[in-house]
């Protein structure tokens, strides 16, 4: 636990790490995948479907990144078009439909930038997911495996629980970009994986996420074992949740409010 | 070189009229010179057509200016102007960039907010500031932006909004992102409500902003030859490698692809915005 912020960057990107569909193949059991956004195209950076999770009918949301080069292109890096957003959304909203609970595995270096992703908002198709998920009446469930990359991963991620493994990062931009901007110089990109606070005990600490998950056994049955026993439990709290919605709201509401000063207002 | 203007962002080109004094002409009035038609044009003249140039370019305009310009005279209430946020990741630099900002701008933070009447209908209005951090959102514009649409929900009010904003304020980490999430959050309870929001963007909306309030508008509505858009123009580039079609990101080729609903000159948002307004104005029909 004594690395670096800007080597945990490089551990979240790690290409031997598990990746979504890893998750979705050894914590539950007869996946389903449902394919496209009904609207222009399927994107392959995000997977998404119904399983079975300990027995009970979940809808599942993972942004895949792919091991093998070949993999990793077919899924373009994990770095999903506007139409992977609006496919998760399209299941999300079917999943509210028959009271599934949600749970979504988020790895990406963030939404893709292309003239294609611009051309049909990228924007847009984030902030609907933002909105729309704030208000879904089913239990959601957000884990951050790898790389948690800004508004790209928050897409996926207004849940009622957040968790994130032990060496994920999530941050509002790559340490390289912020170094560039800030100092024009993407060496400098240690100092900024330090300064923009990334890590898992960074975003426990600042109350963005509720649990940090241990990398003990990482893909290995009794990792996936842990993992779905969590999973389990936790969705028979929220199941339970009358007030899932405005908890989910206050949530959100609560973050980084002790580092706002009111005056006069 | 000149030709080439229009690739370059709108702070570069008006670098000359923000930094340094307006050119004296041979007359003795001082004259800005327009990055689009390379004309000088007399200031007097620029101000008296709410800083745009009769070839039709937009200049910045600051947010007080705009809410002059948009607000019934004598009716803004401002709101939450207290509210401020210091260095929360103590983030190398940060304190003494926001302190230069806040004493260059005047502004305390990068958005106003407060109540108004825009052609005597009533409204809550959020104004963004480009000359403060390039409007960027940390925990104080989230905060504030929040709490204007918790208010327009509690009074049954519309909520106007003009955006400004390079994205996220990345000095606040994922503080500043979570925003995106807070502010959706807010806008979709105001929204179930009933109630009326309408964005206008301005140049440039970009980031975290575009991906949250920017689009999440009944009505989106722009300014001509705005920059609106997710990922930045040179990030596109260096990424894919392939050259950008003319255009890009511009406000015309962002209303061309289906997501905004119209754009609106600067002369003209005061009354098209009075009109959504009366058009949604539910007295006597309830």
């Amino acid at each position: 636990m004594n690395e670096t912020a800007y080597e945990r960057v490089k551990l979240a990107r790690d290409n031997n790490r598990p990746t979504g569909l890893d998750y979705i193949r050894n914590i539950f059991k007869g996946f389903l995948e449902f394919h496209g956004d009904r609207s222009f195209a399927d994107d392959t950076a995000i997977v998404g479907g119904i399983a079975k999770l300990n027995g009970e009918p979940v809808t599942v949301i993972a942004i895949e990144k792919g091991h093998t080069a070949k993999e990793r292109t077919y899924r373009n890096f994990g770095a999903p078009h506007p139409e992977g957003y609006r496919k998760a959304l399209r299941l999300m909203k079917q999943a509210e439909k028959f009271g599934r609970p949600i749970i979504c595995f988020i790895d990406t270096s963030g939404a893709f930038c292309g003239i294609g992703a611009e051309e049909r908002g990228q924007g847009q198709a984030i902030a609907e997911n933002l909105m729309e998920m704030s208000t879904l009446c089913v239990p959601i469930i957000s884990i951050l495996i790898g790389e948690g990359g800004s508004g790209g991963a928050l897409a996926l991620a207004v849940a009622d629980r957040v968790w994130m493994l032990q060496n994920a990062v999530y941050s509002v931009i790559s340490p390289e970009g912020c170094a560039s901007i800030l100092w024009k110089d993407s060496a400098k990109a240690e100092t900024a994986a330090a300064s923009l606070k990334l890590t898992a005990e960074d975003a426990k600490s600042l109350g963005i996420i509720e649990k940090i998950l241990s990398e003990k056994d990482i893909g290995k049955k009794e990792f996936y074992d842990r993992i779905r026993t969590l999973l389990s439990e936790e969705i028979k709290i929220l199941a339970n949740d009358l007030d899932l919605v405005s908890n989910r709201y206050e949530r959100f509401r609560n973050i980084g409010a002790g580092v706002v000063t009111k005056e006069n207002i | 070189m000149a030709l080439l203007n229009f690739l370059k962002p709108k702070n570069q080109l008006e670098e000359g009229g923000r930094t340094s004094a307006p050119v004296q002409s041979d007359a003795g009035e001082p004259e800005k010179n327009c990055p689009n038609c390379h004309k000088d044009i007399p200031l007097s003249k620029l101000w008296a057509n709410d800083l745009v140039c009769s070839c039709g370019y937009h200049f910045r305009m600051k947010a007080r200016q705009r809410i002059r310009l948009i607000t019934d005279k004598d009716s803004f209430r401002e709101l939450y102007s207290g509210v401020t946020a210091d260095n929360p990741l103590n983030f190398p630099g940060y304190k003494e960039k926001i302190e230069t900002v806040r004493v260059a701008s005047g502004e305390k933070e990068a958005v106003i907010c407060g109540t108004a009447t825009i052609g005597e209908q009533p409204c809550c209005l959020f104004v963004m500031e480009s000359y403060f951090m390039m409007g960027s959102m940390g925990s104080a514009v989230g905060e504030k932006i929040t709490m204007l649409f918790e208010y327009a929900t509690k009074n049954h009010l519309p909520v106007i909004g003009f955006t400004v904003s390079g994205g996220a304020r990345m000095q606040e980490g994922l503080l500043s992102l979570m925003q995106m999430a807070k502010t959706s959050a807010a806008i979709k309870r105001h929204s179930d409500t009933g109630l009326l929001y309408v964005a206008v963007l301005t140049d440039p909306t970009t980031g975290g902003v575009t991906a949250s309030f920017a689009m999440e508008a009944d009505i989106i509505l722009a300014e001509p030859g705005a920059t609106v858009g997710f990922a930045g123009a040179r990030v596109i580039e260096q990424t894919t490698k392939k050259s950008l079609p003319q255009g890009f990101q511009k406000s015309e080729f962002v209303l061309e692809h289906g997501f905004i609903d119209s754009i609106v000159t600067r002369p003209n948002q005061k009354k098209t915005l009075t009109d959504i307004l009366k058009m949604h104005d539910r007295k006597g029909s309830v």
